[in-house]
């Protein structure tokens, strides 16, 4: 039976779907945002892992086909943006200026932070992009010095975290505008918390998208001149 | 076929951003590159948004489920992020929040203050506009 499990492609696949299924049906039957069904797959996962002991790679070498789909997916992202270019003009200063606050926000709390529990530069570093997507994100830890496999786990858990917290951080903050909750879910988790501003709605979900590109971006430029500071 | 013909063009354009991240010695990734792609191709009608419409909404539904993987990937790298758990748990949570709520009222007073202020060189409109703007906010705002 193990042996199946870990030579299987089919497993890694299978069990991502159905951890994810169920979720989707915790959410709805319980209603509340710890139940988000990312959250609970990642978990489920990992206990039937441990459970069966399998390791990652053998998981991996089935599930590798559903990251597989990620850069395609990213790239469609561009539709909803094209869908709603014309919020995108009118409203250019505004979302300038939100992402561009939320770069530096993310990385001042960072660098706060790391002053609190005194950590060292290297951490320090590891953490600067964790509110950017992972593939920039690795590049910015990698070109400063940090530790490449805490930076992704940190961004993943930002994500996670961002998609969870969504909708509560905007009703908390009475952000209405659906262009200003896009864009704060957008700069605050990545493509993560883009996948729940896509559940909130067309022009949150493309705000957010333009957030990840744009994000991204502003702390490749910003994140090496506070690098230096701790 | 037409669902594989719209996937093949979005491949190709993702194959276009890996070969962009190749040969363009900056760190972005070539999803990135696509995304940009993608989005000016669409703009100058290069690509019909009917042509990949049905496969990218169901790529973009599906997506929470792609971060599944990297997700468990945690269990790997558990051992270099055990020591450094906690202080790290509490930056990420505390700062999520934070960077959230600022770029998001940022932006929505950006959004406001534009709305209330439309043009502001018109002096002798202005007191006028501003009224009837700020009147019709105020409804927008009750009816969210």
């Amino acid at each position: 039976m193990k042996e199946l499990l870990t030579n299987s492609v089919f497993f890694g696949v299978m069990v991502s779907i159905l951890t994810y299924e169920l979720g989707m049906f915790l959410k709805r039957k319980l209603k509340l945002a710890i139940f988000n069904p990312l959250l609970i797959s990642i978990a489920a996962v990992i206990v039937c892992l441990l459970a069966f002991n399998i390791d990652y790679d053998s998981y991996n070498a089935g599930a590798k086909y559903i990251s597989y789909l990620l850069t395609p997916a990213t790239v469609c992202l561009a539709v909803p943006l094209y869908e709603q270019v014309e919020l995108l003009k009118k409203n250019a200063k505004a979302i300038f200026a939100g992402i561009l606050s939320g770069v530096l926000t993310s990385i001042l709390c960072v660098l706060a932070g790391c002053v609190i529990f005194g950590l060292s530069h290297e951490q320090y570093v590891t953490l600067l992009p964790k509110s950017i997507t992972t593939a920039i994100g690795m590049g910015v830890s990698e070109e400063l010095g940090g530790i490449v496999t805490i930076t992704v786990a940190v961004i993943i858990i930002t994500g996670v975290f961002g998609n969870m917290m969504a909708e509560f951080v905007c009703k908390v903050f009475r952000i209405q505008e659906p262009v200003a909750k896009g864009i704060a879910i957008g700069s605050a988790a990545h493509a993560v918390g883009t996948a729940k501003a896509m559940e909130m709605g067309d022009i949150e979900g493309a705000m957010s998208s333009l957030s990840i590109a744009v994000a991204g971006l502003m702390t490749v430029v910003a994140a090496p001149l506070f690098a230096e500071i701790l | 076929m037409k669902y594989v013909r719209q996937f093949l063009i979005i491949l190709v354009i993702s194959f276009i951003g890996e070969l962009l991240r190749y040969y363009i010695p900056l760190k972005i990734p070539a999803s990135i590159y696509g995304l940009v792609l993608l989005f000016a191709a669409l703009e100058l009608r290069i690509i019909k948004l009917v042509s990949i419409r049905e496969t990218s909404r169901f790529l973009i539904e599906i997506m929470p489920l792609m971060f599944v993987p990297a997700g468990v990937g945690l269990l790997s790298s558990w051992g270099v992020l055990k020591p450094v758990c906690v202080p790290i748990m509490v930056i990420v949570l505390i700062s999520t929040i934070i960077v959230m709520a600022v770029s998001g009222k940022v932006t929505q007073g950006v959004i406001r203050m534009e709305k209330k202020h439309p043009k502001k060189k018109n002096g002798a409109d202005h007191i006028y506009v501003k009224d009837s703007e700020g009147e019709r906010q105020y409804i927008s705002e009750n009816s969210i």
